[in-house]
């Protein structure tokens, strides 16, 4: 009994700790004079913030490393092949890798703005349109993906027993798309899954659950997005930029 | 709630140099510097990352916490990368290109 941890047990009742949806749980908090959407083991809204931003960024920390082991294999096997590497991603389309970088740009600009409009309290109206045109350039960049995707089916550039390679080098070549296709393949995933997201918070900012007490669900997808990007921001020029001369005497 | 509110100005100078940064990397991927275009272009890629990770993402306004976790990822990211290319600077393998 001296633990001070058990009371609990010992007083079994009515939990303290209600689902916090709509009005039924705001008037029951009411005599707590603190916001519904605040859980009960945080001291205040700052600190439920700053713990959700916080673990986000340890999920983040791991999608660095899931995303650097492929990065480290790109590293060594570029290192090991050179040459071959450039060959190969000479025949990546420059124009639509720089595209598709302006448009998850544009993207993230979109996201850093939804976050904004939930901070400063905008009209639930404001805050669906940024996070729409947010999905909107998300949509755009897999769609120009997809055409990519498909010239390099159509073109035998996918590994696998179907490859075929003109140039010098097949056998790095095949690595260089092995690599390609990983990893923009689980940057278009992380894609998605943030389109899913994105669903999932513009609607609850059209039923004008965010405003600049509350933005916590924005805030957190928008680090997750902004970090698709930064992945983005590294793959377009170590895919899509290492050929421009190759040829040219090295 | 006391979390910072960046200005849109900031966003939207943000996103020009972003914009810019990419036209750069483009730009310069066109001209011929050997081994150095691996230099340019990632250290373009890195103040791009810097600054989405400073202001879209707003880490320069979090708490140290915050900064010490993010910084840590990338820390990991350079003892992978550092120590598995000693080993293979170190020992010759795969050298050349495979045909």
């Amino acid at each position: 009994m001296s633990n001070g941890y058990s009371h609990s047990e010992h007083f079994p009742g009515p939990i303290h700790n209600p689902p916090l949806i709509g009005g039924e749980a705001r008037k029951g908090h009411g005599e707590h004079g603190h916001h519904p959407k605040l859980q009960h083991h945080f001291d205040d809204m700052d600190q439920q913030l700053e713990a959700s931003t916080l673990g986000m960024w340890v999920f983040l920390v791991t999608e660095i490393m899931f995303f650097g082991g492929l990065f480290m294999a790109y590293l060594m096997y570029r290192w090991a092949n050179p040459t071959a590497f450039q060959e190969a991603s000479a025949h990546l389309n420059k124009a639509w890798g720089g595209v598709n970088t302006v448009v998850l740009i544009v993207s993230s600009l979109t996201m850093a703005m939804a976050v904004r409009s939930a901070q400063t309290s905008a009209k639930p109206k404001t805050q669906v349109l940024w996070l729409v045109a947010t999905m909107f350039f998300g949509t755009v960049f897999l769609g120009v993906k997809v055409v990519e995707y498909t010239d390099k089916f159509t073109h035998h550039l996918v590994p696998g027993p179907h490859f075929q390679w003109t140039g010098q080098y097949p056998a790095g070549a095949e690595i260089f798309y092995s690599l390609y296709f990983c990893m923009t393949g689980l940057h278009a995933v992380h894609m998605i899954i943030g389109l899913g997201m994105m669903t999932v918070i513009a609607i609850m900012a059209w039923r004008g659950k965010f405003d600049a007490d509350y933005y916590t669900p924005v805030e957190v997808s928008g680090l997750y997005w902004h970090f698709v990007d930064i992945v983005w921001i590294f793959l377009f020029p170590l895919l899509y930029l290492i050929g421009a001369h190759y040829g040219a005497g090295h | 709630m006391s979390g910072h509110i960046a200005s849109p100005k900031a966003y939207y100078l943000v996103f020009l140099a972003l914009i810019v940064g990419t036209g750069l990397t483009y730009a310069a991927a066109l001209v011929d510097f050997g081994f150095f275009n691996n230099v340019v272009m990632l250290t373009i890629a890195v103040a791009k990352a810097a600054l989405v990770i400073l202001i879209f993402m707003g880490v320069r306004w979090s708490s140290r916490l915050t900064w010490v976790v993010a910084a840590s990822g990338f820390v990991w990211l350079l003892i992978l990368f550092g120590i598995t290319m000693s080993d293979y600077f170190s020992r010759g393998w795969m050298v050349g290109s495979l045909r």
